[in-house]
């Protein structure tokens, strides 16, 4: 726990070994996965030294399901809310750190609302409403209803709110208008929390699932995760090895870039946690 | 700036995210009541209204009321087990451990990655005669079970991978608090000879309380929002056994276009909702306390 606690004898190692076994038990799930995917049917649920590797699984998955179909549209989806966040949620958290204008401790209050009331919940009105605008089976019918995030919106806020007003009131001095202060003053300045929300944003919608399934009915427009649970879910004579060579394919920029940018990831989502 | 433009500049700035705030959160929040009040239309027939008839329906459906303690017994089932093995791990991540950087990787992975993907791992490991647990319950000599596939072992399943998926991302907000804690109280009460078990109940924890409910909350919330594993892994069933509030939303909903009764069954979830928010608003002052 703390340095003040020397760490030693029998109650030490206990400690360790715990961990250790849950830390094991905690990524057998993907080990498993792994083990699957890598080697031919005959072993999914043999565990022998000597089975085989191969790549076979994860080719015959890419040619049963418009894969490449699916993950165009996932990115195209993560990067369309991501930007449309980005933009809306800066010019509404500036605006709320400040600007005391009227009415801005009820509508912060307003905006508050949705960190209870997520989108993911609202599945049958926002149904309604995307079938009232004809955009329907759409890539930004699955985005719209997340752009305006509270979540972000907060956290944008809080950070703005840490920087000086002396560098604000410097740069009106001479003469830079509202907007240009935002983009020369506070955007600059706020990039960790910008990079710990694009973090969060990304794997968030990557892994979206509900509202997704709901909304889309075609190839055109279905991201990943629904693309996975129609290939999975149809009659593959339930095939073990490819669909966990799908699964794994699904998951596999998120779990690269986490395993790779592992630091930055866990700091975002702790800086994204911390209010 | 003169007195009117703050009052120009702040709503201008606002009013893209509140406009999109209040199409897809206010007003179907406020919709979802007005249609729950309304029949469906029919071929050629608006829909009507019918007044409290989808309520009067919802009271008499079983599966509702069975959706709805379900729901209680997965938030009951996850919620505590998560947040302690939540702490736990930050505990032991945050000491000295060998392998540290190896345990924060294998504890946050479930977080990043789709429950949609890894409930397909997960069902292949329950999977009846040849899934994983299968062959390790058939190796201690135990008679096969088909554990989702059983009434009294399904919902427990999932309550198992919603454990698995959440604790690590929870371990991350206990980690960031005990990262933020000084050292020196701990060296000052192991001066005074407090025991490392001691402290943490009399120091640690209590100072870790503003943590343990924003994740309280934030777990409170998931248990009624995470139904993708369900959808992958029993579709509600056997016999609705693991299905959740809005799972049977969904189902009610979106397979048989019962959209009307579909807003009531929401209503019921907004309500749960916002008696949360109530809650958390009375427990708001207390958290001062600590900061």
């Amino acid at each position: 726990m703390n340095a003040a606690y020397r760490h030693d004898g029998y109650a030490h190692a206990l400690e360790t070994l715990g961990a250790w076994v849950l830390a094991l038990l905690w990524i057998a799930p993907l080990i498993y996965a792994f083990w699957t995917a890598f080697h031919p049917p005959e072993f999914s649920t043999r565990f022998a030294l000597s089975a085989p590797l191969t790549l076979v699984n994860f080719v015959n998955a890419w040619n049963a399901a418009p894969f490449a179909r699916y993950f165009v549209n996932t990115i195209a989806l993560v990067t369309m809310v991501l930007v449309g966040q980005l933009v809306i949620c800066t010019l509404a958290a500036y605006a709320f750190a400040r600007f005391a204008f009227f009415g801005r401790d009820l509508m912060f209050m307003l905006v508050l609302v949705q960190l209870m009331i997520m989108p993911d919940v609202m599945i049958v009105e926002n149904y309604r409403t995307m079938n009232a605008l004809g955009i329907l089976d759409s890539i930004p019918a699955i985005g719209l209803p997340y752009i305006a995030s509270a979540f972000g919106i907060f956290l944008l806020r809080q950070t703005f709110k840490t920087i000086p007003k002396e560098l604000d009131e410097a740069a009106r001095v001479e003469g830079a208008s509202a907007l240009q202060v935002l983009w020369k003053v506070y955007v600059p300045l706020a990039r960790p929390t910008y990079l710990a929300y694009a973090l969060v944003s990304v794997s968030y919608h990557w892994n979206n699932f509900l509202w997704p399934i709901i909304v889309t009915n075609s190839v055109s427009s279905r991201p990943l995760t629904v693309g996975l649970q129609i290939f999975s879910s149809t009659d593959q004579g339930i095939d073990w090895s490819i669909i966990t060579a799908a699964t794994l394919m699904t998951s596999a920029p998120l779990l690269l870039g986490f395993l790779l940018f592992q630091r930055q990831f866990v700091q975002s989502f702790m800086r994204a946690g911390i209010r | 700036m003169n007195k009117y433009s703050v009052h120009i500049h702040g709503w201008l700035l606002l009013l893209p995210a509140a406009a999109l705030l209040a199409l897809f959160t206010h007003f179907p929040a406020v919709a979802t009541l007005y249609h729950s009040f309304f029949s469906n239309p029919r071929k050629g027939r608006e829909a009507a209204w019918v007044g409290l008839e989808n309520y009067r329906v919802m009271i008499d459906d079983p599966v509702f009321w069975q959706s709805f303690a379900n729901n209680l017994w997965f938030a009951l089932g996850t919620i505590p087990l998560s947040i302690a093995l939540a702490l736990l791990m930050a505990v032991w991540v945050n000491g000295r451990i060998a392998g540290k950087a190896f345990l924060r990787i294998a504890f946050f992975t479930p977080t990043v990655l789709p429950m949609i993907a890894v409930a397909n791992i997960w069902l292949f490991f329950y999977t009846p005669q040849y899934g994983l647990l299968e062959q390790l319950t058939s190796l201690a000599g135990l008679p096969s079970h088909n554990w989702l596939g059983s009434r009294d072992t399904a919902l427990a399943c999932l309550v198992v991978v919603t454990i698995w998926k959440e604790a690590g991302f929870f371990m991350i907000f206990y980690l960031a608090a005990l990262q933020g804690m000084s050292p020196n109280l701990a060296e000052a009460a192991a001066i005074e000879g407090a025991g490392r078990w001691y402290f943490f109940r009399r120091v640690t924890f209590p100072l870790l309380m503003p943590t343990t409910l924003f994740v309280l909350v934030n777990a409170v919330i998931n248990s009624f929002r995470l139904v993708d594993h369900i959808v992958v892994m029993t579709r509600g069933g056997p016999d609705n056994v693991t299905s959740l509030l809005l799972y049977y939303i969904y189902d009610v909903g979106f397979k048989f276009w019962d959209l009307a009764y579909a807003s009531a069954l929401t209503m019921v979830l907004l309500a749960l909702l916002g008696l949360l928010a109530i809650g958390q608003f009375v427990f708001l002052d207390k958290r001062t306390h600590y900061q």
